[in-house]
């Protein structure tokens, strides 16, 4: 038997030289400041301090919050509706309606911004739309607007993400034996009833997993910042993602830049974290 | 079927109803975007048909040509290298025991969750120094590493659950044990491999922040940052915004519609398992 480690010796090699050593480069970089013109002085935790007492930097953590409302919490909760009604009766044209929601996923993030942009623009379909139903007054430039630039920015990640929550709870929910079904039904439960007591408790699993991808999704989504708003306008939809790219290559702070990074790594770790425990519950029940 | 005789034709019309309202909203930016891309670039002097000169026209005045066959370059080294490393290396950790297995695999797993933020950075100034910024090495170097780490964790869930008997058999034949990988095991994983290379194509093809850091020049830039540039140059001409947003798309839609049950499996069941 060949030895298992030379198997794996040109993988990890790999592995370990593009993503294992510049993490540790981070975590170095974190601690010094460094304008990449003179000299980079050791400044300890100090990067990390002024990150925390930077209103601007803090609330791009703030903006992140939101929008894991809107790129993982408005999804779950439409995608449980959907796939349950779903679930219910069978329909033509399943196969169709799965091609076409999952279809955001595939579409590279840079082609769906130009898509929204053009939707949210002064002359663009949303705007019609609402004149369409009367609702002339509220129509703006949803993108370059100080409130609705973080929601309308939101919206593009429920749009991507709710076809993928969908598929996902559509197949736990497949997988919820069919007796229990009708044992509810015999019993007199309505739609309502059934979808607390039987396919909820089903699918946790499913939701953890949901959660996971689609909070990790709001949290890395440079790709729309960057093609819609880059931040504004002034900081309104300024995320950490973002800020990385801009502190080291916009501003030339390359200290902060990566601190922020290493910020936004220990956060996804944490979370997958606590989602990976409420998992393991929800399997052992 | 049994559960059908519950089901009020009311609820069956309801379901209709949600079916189809929500394949609208999830179509409706796409059509908008393809129906800018056919349209008229000048819609008062607007005549009928499909306007397929829009294309022509960002394809020429985008770049495109260059675009498109760096992201090619790109993507096929990614592909390529992430595969045929990503599958020894699964394989060792789904049919051998070996010690330290436990850990090593834990440390290539904790790479899935690593957002591409945090290394870049300080990758970029590395690679800098190396001379090597604005090359293949950059572009294609952090997405191997990331794809390896996807992949190894793949096709170790593929080849645990694998028959060994057949590996078995082949050793007592008189098979090396690495043609029992490559002409035993990866012939019998072929829809596990074409999911990772289905899956790592679109990550690469679609990939904006890598290639943006790593080819400041633009010598290696590739189709999702040529769009980005474009649009910083034709933000008003939305015919030809949009043939450009499709062009840079349809690779990636061309093979989801093609290989689709590999793209749902692959980001459904990667995650859940």
């Amino acid at each position: 038997m060949a030895t298992p480690y030379l198997y794996i010796a040109p993988a990890f090699v790999v592995y370990a030289a593009f993503l294992l050593f510049p993490l540790a480069r981070a975590a170095q970089f974190s601690l010094y400041a460094w304008d990449t013109v003179s000299p980079a002085k050791f400044v300890g935790f100090g990067n990390y301090l002024t990150m925390f007492n930077d209103p601007e930097l803090l609330g791009s953590f703030g903006h992140s919050a939101i929008l894991i409302l809107f790129y993982a919490v408005l999804p779950i909760c439409l995608g449980l509706v959907i796939a349950a009604i779903l679930n219910r009766a069978q329909v033509r044209g399943l196969g169709f309606f799965r091609t076409v929601i999952f279809l955001p996923q595939v579409i590279a993030m840079v082609v769906v911004a130009v898509a929204w942009t053009r939707l949210y623009s002064t002359d663009g379909s949303i705007n019609a739309l609402l004149r369409l139903v009367g609702l002339g007054d509220v129509t703006r430039a949803w993108l370059g607007d100080y409130t609705f630039a973080l929601p309308a920015v939101g919206l593009i990640g429920t749009w991507v993400e709710t076809g993928l929550v969908t598929i996902l709870l559509l197949a736990g929910m497949g997988r919820t034996p069919r007796d229990l079904y009708e044992a509810a039904r015999l019993d007199g439960a309505g739609p309502v009833a059934e979808f607390f007591a039987i396919t909820l408790p089903a699918v946790r699993g499913e939701i953890v997993v949901a959660a996971t991808l689609t909070v990790v999704a709001a949290l890395k989504n440079f790709d729309i910042i960057y093609m819609t708003t880059r931040g504004g306008p002034g900081t309104s939809t300024a995320v950490p993602s973002y800020q990385v790219y801009n502190q080291a290559f916009g501003l030339g702070q390359v200290g902060m830049a990566t601190t922020i990074g290493v910020t936004l790594a220990l956060l996804i770790f944490v979370i997958n974290l606590v989602l990976n425990r409420l998992g393991d519950r929800a399997a052992e029940d | 079927m049994a559960r059908q005789r519950n089901t009020s034709p009311v609820e069956v019309g309801i379901n209709y109803v949600v079916l189809v309202g929500f394949a609208v909203i999830s179509l409706w930016p796409i059509v908008s975007i393809l129906a800018q891309a056919f349209g008229p670039s000048d819609p008062s002097a607007a005549t009928g048909g499909l306007h397929l000169e829009n294309f022509v026209e960002a394809w020429s005045q985008g770049q495109f040509s260059s675009y498109m066959l760096n992201s090619v370059l790109v993507s096929v080294t990614v592909v390529l290298i992430s595969v045929a490393l990503s599958v020894p290396a699964g394989y060792a950790f789904g049919t051998m025991t070996f010690r330290g297995s436990s850990w090593l695999f834990y440390l290539f797993l904790f790479g899935i969750m690593v957002p591409t933020e945090a290394i870049l950075v300080p990758l970029f100034f590395d690679l800098r120094q190396l001379h090597l910024v604005n090359t293949v090495v950059a572009v294609a170097g952090p997405q191997v590493a990331q794809s390896i780490a996807f992949g190894t964790y793949w096709m170790r869930t593929y080849f645990r659950s694998a028959d060994r008997a057949i590996t078995e058999a082949a050793i007592i034949d008189g098979a090396a044990p690495r043609q029992v990988l490559w002409r035993v095991q990866a012939p019998i994983a072929r829809p596990a491999i074409l999911t990772l290379v289905v899956l790592i194509f679109m990550w690469t093809w679609n990939e904006f922040l890598i290639p943006l850091v790593m080819s400041p020049t633009g010598t290696l830039r590739t189709a999702p940052l040529g769009l980005a540039f474009f649009q910083g140059q034709h933000v008003t001409n939305y015919a030809l915004m949009g043939a450009a947003a499709v062009t840079v798309a349809a690779p990636v839609v061309l093979v989801y519609l093609f290989a689709q049950r590999y793209f749902i499996a692959g980001m459904t069941e990667g995650a859940v398992k």
